[in-house]
């Protein structure tokens, strides 16, 4: 009973700190930013609102990450993907539902071409995510080389569509109450997010991705299908992205070349500073969420403080990224010297 | 008889780099008959082949670096790129003295080299100590790098290109007067022979092939594996800051989004190309050397046919999937037991 108390502790120390991070920055934000309105309830919602894909992204990245894998294609396949549904809606003249369709199933399609060069030639994860990478930026820039932008009436419908929440409105000056508001694709980002974490905690594939990411001779003795599992987790994860991807698309109403630029890294970060654990085995969805909080957070900052560039934005995050994995190091090392010792 | 010689042929360790090279060069003869030929104006040789040479420079440096992270380590460096426009953008920086364009040199040429030469070698130590002293896997320790690298050198030259109209420093990216050949070309086969005697002279070359095969067996050997994996990622921020100096000479200025832009898939599928397990262990640096001139041949032919920059990457891409699939220890298995069927059924 003790020694279980104890693991948890262990298994949770990252997630403390990440949420009591989050929570800091906030609070400090409000207090640095208190006339420019940083306390409002609408700047937490646009947090939201600007990282919904990449909650769902990150989500993905979780899984793979649990199993002892990583993906580093995500960013590169949202730019594909909002390339794509441009290039379907505005060139090829398809509707937006079977736009988007199509895009989930080459999602689909992607992760099984990864997961199968991973699970079942056991090639090294990274080598081929990155080979991955590259093929769908490159990808995106043979389907065009400039910006589309989306002017379907029904995707742009769903692109502003404003969902109002009944609670936590401000009045403004002139004493006119302002509803908060939510996109849908907030709505989607929560969904998959309360999915996937049900999913990994009380179903049976969830438990196998963890069996194998805490030991894959262990899992394969007691007789778990190894590299079936994990192939279907690197599908969960390219169909994941390629939500990802519509909801960045809803976001932006465009397709570049250059989208989504060092995405990878961001739901990189996020996993890592939510607690997943880069050896596999240990994770979870709802830390992956304060990781992605906590980037959006830096992001307001840069936005409010007005000077500093974007770049910040991601030297921060590597920063954290860095300091995190050091921190799971030195926590890694430090329990197995205990093993070690007993 | 013949069968037998095929064999040999294709265990001989070059074959995969050589054969690739043939084949690439063929394409281009039979594709431009021009391809070969070799032209003297003002004092300096033209033609496609030397501009081949000329342009795998930087390839060919960072392909150094790249072998022996990946002999050593088992990982690769992905944040080569991202190091050369560092390297490139502090180099610049000092010149400039922190102006946007400058014609003259504020500070002295060497003192820029220097720094740049620095910048590299401090990137790899950050690198170096997140791989060999907290043990994290090679591909996320250098992904921080690989993000946050451009976001540096644009903080370093402020968001903007720095410009040195400087004549002589055009010099290591185009041609010394009097001398036909252009200058990268001799840095790039000075660094690989330099490389080279280091490593065959010393056992350096050795022990970084045994920390490969096994760490621990090594260390209990008496090899410092940690301090051979530092030091072999201090030497590819090394190599990515001579090959970011180089790329900064060509164009006179630092452009941090472009500087290295995606080498750093040029330079794992060289070491790929080379023969190379990306596994680590045993390798060769004449096959990374052979493989990165293969790589930029190939560019230089995919550019004549009208791909662009950006789309070159997706048949890069497939080629890297495809030779590390053949590597496969998977593979291999798959392959010895359909012959052995073929065997039985005969």
């Amino acid at each position: 009973m003790i020694k279980q108390k104890k693991k948890f502790n262990e298994n949770t120390f990252l997630l403390c700190i990440t949420v009591g991070l989050f929570f800091a920055m906030y609070i400090a934000g409000m207090i640095v930013f208190r006339k420019n309105g940083f306390a409002r309830f609408q700047v937490f919602l646009n947090l939201f609102i600007s990282n919904a894909s990449l909650i769902v992204v990150a989500v993905g990245m979780t899984v793979v990450m649990i199993t002892g894998g990583i993906d580093i294609s995500v960013g590169s396949f949202v730019a594909m993907s909002c390339m794509m549904l441009a290039n379907m809606m505005e060139n090829k003249g398809y509707g937006a539902v079977s736009s988007v369709l199509i895009v989930l199933l080459i999602g689909i399609l992607f992760g099984f071409v990864q997961g199968f060069l991973v699970s079942y030639l056991k090639l090294q994860p990274f080598i081929v995510t990155l080979a991955g990478m590259f093929f769908a930026r490159g990808m995106t820039a043979i389907i065009s080389q400039d910006m589309i932008s989306i002017k379907n009436p029904l995707f742009l419908s769903w692109a502003t569509r404003k969902v109002f929440l009944p609670f936590g409105g401000t009045m403004n000056k002139r004493g006119v109450l302002i509803r908060p508001y939510i996109y849908p694709t907030v709505i989607i980002a929560l969904i998959v997010l309360v999915l996937i974490f049900f999913m990994l905690r009380y179903t049976k594939f969830g438990r196998k991705i963890y069996a194998i990411g805490g030991g894959e001779q262990s899992a394969l003795l007691m007789g778990l299908n190894v590299r079936r599992t994990r192939l279907l987790a690197y599908i969960l994860d390219g169909f994941l992205c390629a939500i990802g991807g519509i909801l960045f698309c809803l976001n932006t109403c465009s397709g570049f070349v250059e989208q989504a630029r060092g995405f990878e890294m961001e739901a990189i970060a996020a996993a890592v500073i939510g607690g997943t654990l880069l050896t596999g085995g240990v994770g979870n969805v709802f830390g992956s969420l304060f990781g992605v909080l906590i980037k959006g957070t830096i992001e307001t900052f840069i936005t409010f403080q007005g000077t500093l560039s974007s770049w910040w934005t991601r030297i921060t995050i590597a920063a954290l990224l860095a300091f995190f994995i050091i921190l799971q190091s030195i926590l890694g090392s430090t329990k197995n010297r205990r093993r070690n010792s007993k | 008889m013949i069968r037998a010689f095929l064999k040999k042929l294709t265990s001989y360790r070059l074959f995969l780099p050589i054969a690739s090279l043939i084949l690439v060069l063929l394409v281009n003869m039979i594709k431009t008959p021009t391809f070969f030929q070799l032209e003297m104006r003002n004092g300096v040789l033209y033609g496609y082949i030397i501009d081949v040479i000329n342009r795998a420079s930087e390839l060919v440096i960072l392909a150094v670096g790249m072998t022996l992270v990946v002999a050593a380590s088992g990982g690769t460096d992905i944040s080569v790129g991202a190091v050369m426009a560092v390297a490139g953008a502090v180099c610049c920086f000092v010149l400039a003295g922190g102006q946007r364009t400058v014609n003259a040199y504020q500070n002295p040429y060497i003192l820029g080299v220097l720094a740049a030469l620095l910048a590299g070698i401090l990137c790899g130590a950050w690198n170096g100590f997140l791989v060999s002293k907290m043990k994290i896997q090679p591909m996320v320790a250098t992904l921080i790098l690989f993000t946050a690298g451009r976001g540096i050198a644009q903080l370093v030259t402020r968001g903007q290109i720095t410009y040195i109209r400087v004549e002589n420093f055009k010099l290591l990216g185009a041609n010394i007067p009097g001398v036909p050949l252009p200058t990268s070309i001799f840095i790039a086969i000075l660094v690989v022979i330099l490389t080279n005697l280091l490593l065959k002279k010393s056992a350096l070359g050795l022990y970084i092939e045994a920390v490969g095969v096994n760490k621990n067996a090594s260390r209990l050997v008496g090899i410092k594996s940690d301090q051979i994996i530092f030091l072999v990622y201090v030497f590819c921020g090394l190599c990515a800051g001579i090959a970011g100096m180089i790329t900064t000479s060509r164009i006179y200025s630092a452009d941090a989004n472009n500087i290295g832009l995606n080498m750093e898939l040029d330079a794992i599928l060289a070491v790929a190309l080379g023969g190379n397990s990306l596994a680590g262990g045993r390798f060769t640096l004449l096959g990374s050397v052979i493989g990165a001139y293969t790589i930029q041949a190939l560019t230089t032919t995919l550019y004549a046919m009208g791909v662009s920059a950006d789309q070159i990457p997706v048949y890069k891409a497939i080629v890297v999937v495809l030779i590390v699939s053949l590597q496969s220890e998977e593979f291999v298995r798959w392959f010895s037991k359909m012959q052995a069927r073929r065997k039985v059924v005969a």
